[in-house]
């Protein structure tokens, strides 16, 4: 149990929910390694929320087993969820309560939190959301990014080891947004866990670590971000009139030409298995007395991924 | 203070040992009393006891005895009884309005507004969660009687002479005997609303919808004193949580009769139990999608 505690942060083995005849997360095999900042990425209605209302013990597995910071949940729910701050489906509060009264009765009802240093604590969870000034505002005052800030702000009351945030940008203004990014790199700094729910992809390419992407309820792909990137492979776009000594070339090493350009003067190449150097290919190019306009080495980007993981329909698949 | 300073500090700074729920318990409690409904509430209850003493001060005839609610004679003579008339014509249906009201929000209010969720992964713990919210609603009910006795008590005062208070049973008690008296009337009819706040979690625990679960629970107590009027139903009527509810006459007796109070309390404990243990068996297994 200990190895596995500080090896992974989540593991699920073949978490499962289903909805009367519909498969919401489907045999489900996380692994977020501890210390990392994991993105979970997926179409609407792909599964995250219900995946996130698992770990932390809202609803309860159809099927599979849940461990959180190496214990089992929800067994082990009130000994693993004081570790645990979350914001799960956009911010809940009583609208009729200041911001401040809000946190100061979700602090209350942990009850492991010490009320001696709950004033300060709250302070510093505004602060650090950037809501003091709109501290004694009624919460049904506050604009929507008010809100989801009060909502980070809530999961940082006390110091987590793992940090569950489901869309944590969402209604965030540009500002916004990168003072989360830069929370939740801060927060990866000091060792806290980071899962966090997306489909602003470029957001994750900028903070994550690893990644994992649902798809009508399964996981179809985790790992590193490297690794999720790689799979699709590199390529190369190569701008140059001597289009067959370059085929040739790029047969040398292994490299399949997909399309010439559309005046012919464009040739993409993309790696095989063993991804040389660039430069040896250029060096090769120009020994084969191929005129070199340009050379580009292109990585598929994470959301050409998720395209191809997930399909390209606009319809929610469910 | 930066978080890099937080994580310095030591585990104590932010963790203490579990405590039983008292600070939820507190929060709950102020929470509700924080809530400009509540105290709408409270104050339309304290406007029943102040409209029936208007009403007999400004009709210079006596109300004929025997006619309107019990006591009703008396008002004119002594003000102490405006108390009495307003609790006894609150008990069939504005109380259990208000109590209805605050029982059903219980958990379907928290789930509707989303902050269920919050508290259940604190974490509140879904047991003390539910206990807490007992408390606080029977605390309400305390409140909500309270606010008819005392502002019965105070226009009686401000409107009518205050004296001895002749009881049911012919005898005469004291000014302070009486206040007495009231204030036991105020804790049967409290301990009357026990039974139906029990029933109001239980509604609650199975909706996300606050105005369902209040209105069930409304219509369930107007149900109950339905059925205890049909003389057919008669092996029915002890075990409606309403049966005893006007039975507070027995505590203006000469001694004290307890027995209508005893029965009482028994029903109320027995629809706590039962109705207690259906919310944990709901509130406890139940997927929280909301
Ligand atoms: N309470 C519910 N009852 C029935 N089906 C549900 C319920 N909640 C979610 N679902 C279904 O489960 C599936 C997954 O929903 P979920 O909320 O987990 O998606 P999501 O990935 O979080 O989507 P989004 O990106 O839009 O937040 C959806 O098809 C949804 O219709
Ligand atoms: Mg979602």
């Amino acid at each position: 149990m200990t190895s596995l505690a500080s090896e992974f942060a989540i593991r699920t083995e073949g978490l499962t929910k289903r909805f009367g005849s519909q498969l919401a997360v489907n045999g489900v095999d996380l692994r977020v390694p501890s210390g990392a900042v994991f993105g979970f990425l997926g179409p609407n209605g792909s599964g995250k929320t219900t995946t996130i209302r698992l770990l932390l013990g809202l609803a309860s597995a159809t099927s599979g087993e849940i461990e959180l910071l190496g214990r089992r949940m929800p067994d082990d729910l009130a000994a693993v969820l004081p570790e645990v701050g979350a914001l799960v489906e956009g911010p809940g509060f009583y609208p009729y309560l200041s911001g401040a009264a809000n946190l100061y009765r979700l602090d209350a009802a942990d009850g492991h939190a010490t009320s001696v240093t709950r004033s300060a604590r709250v302070q510093t969870a505004l602060e650090r959301v950037g809501l003091s000034h709109a501290a004694g505002k009624k919460v049904k005052a506050y604009s929507l990014g008010m809100k989801q800030r009060l909502g980070i702000a809530n999961a940082l009351l006390i110091p987590r080891r793992l940090l569950v945030l489901d869309e944590p940008t969402n209604g965030l203004d540009p500002q916004g947004t990168r003072e989360v990014r830069s929370l939740i790199r801060l927060l990866a700094g000091e060792g806290t866990t980071i899962f966090v729910s997306s489909h602003l992809l470029a957001e994750i390419e900028q903070i994550c670590t690893d990644a994992a992407v649902m798809s009508v309820g399964r996981l179809v792909a985790q790992g590193t971000l490297s690794e999720l990137r790689g799979v699709g492979g590199a390529r190369v776009r190569l701008e140059s009139p001597d289009r067959n000594a370059a085929i040739t070339v790029f047969t040398r090493f292994g490299m399949t030409v997909a399309e010439p350009g559309p005046d012919g003067t464009e040739l993409l190449a993309s790696f095989g298995t063993l991804e040389p150097a660039p430069d040896t290919v250029v060096a090769a190019l120009v020994e084969a007395h191929v005129r070199v306009f340009s050379f580009t080495v292109e990585r598929p980007s994470l959301e050409q991924r998720f395209v191809d993981l997930t399909g390209e329909g606009f319809d929610v698949a469910q | 203070m930066s978080r890099s300073d937080m994580s310095a500090l030591p585990d104590a700074v932010f963790r203490s040992r579990p405590a039983l729920g008292l600070p939820l318990l507190v929060s709950e409690i102020s929470v509700l009393f924080r809530r400009r409904r509540t105290w709408a509430m409270l104050a339309s209850l304290a406007l029943i006891p102040v409209l029936i003493a208007l009403a007999v001060r400004l009709t210079s005839s006596r109300p004929p005895s025997g006619r309107g609610p019990a006591f009703l004679d008396q008002v004119s003579q002594n003000g102490l009884f405006v108390s009495f008339v307003g609790l006894l014509v609150s008990v069939p249906l504005f109380l259990p309005l208000t109590v209805g009201v605050v029982a059903g929000d219980t958990i379907a209010g928290e789930a509707s507004a989303g902050t269920l969720r919050y508290l259940l992964i604190a974490p509140a713990g879904r047991t003390r969660l539910l206990i807490v919210k007992y408390l606080a609603t029977a605390v309400f009910c305390v409140a909500a009687t309270l606010a008819v006795a005392i502002a019965g008590a105070l226009i009686g005062v401000a409107l009518f002479p205050i004296g001895p208070v002749t009881l049911l049973s012919g005898d005469s008690i004291a000014v302070g005997d009486s206040i007495v008296r009231s204030l036991l009337i105020a804790a049967y009819i409290t301990v009357s609303l026990l039974g139906l706040s029990a029933i109001g979690l239980f509604i609650s625990t199975m909706t996300d919808v606050p105005v369902g679960a209040m209105a069930t629970t409304i219509v369930l107590s107007v149900v109950s004193q339905v059925l205890d009027s049909l003389p057919q139903l008669d092996w029915l009527h002890p075990w409606l949580f309403s049966h005893y509810w006007l039975g507070f006459a027995d505590l203006l007796r000469q001694p004290i009769s307890w027995d209508s109070f005893g029965s009482n309390a028994l029903l109320q404990s027995g629809y706590i139990v039962v109705f207690g243990a259906l919310a944990f068996g709901r509130f406890t297994t139940k997927d929280i999608l909301s």
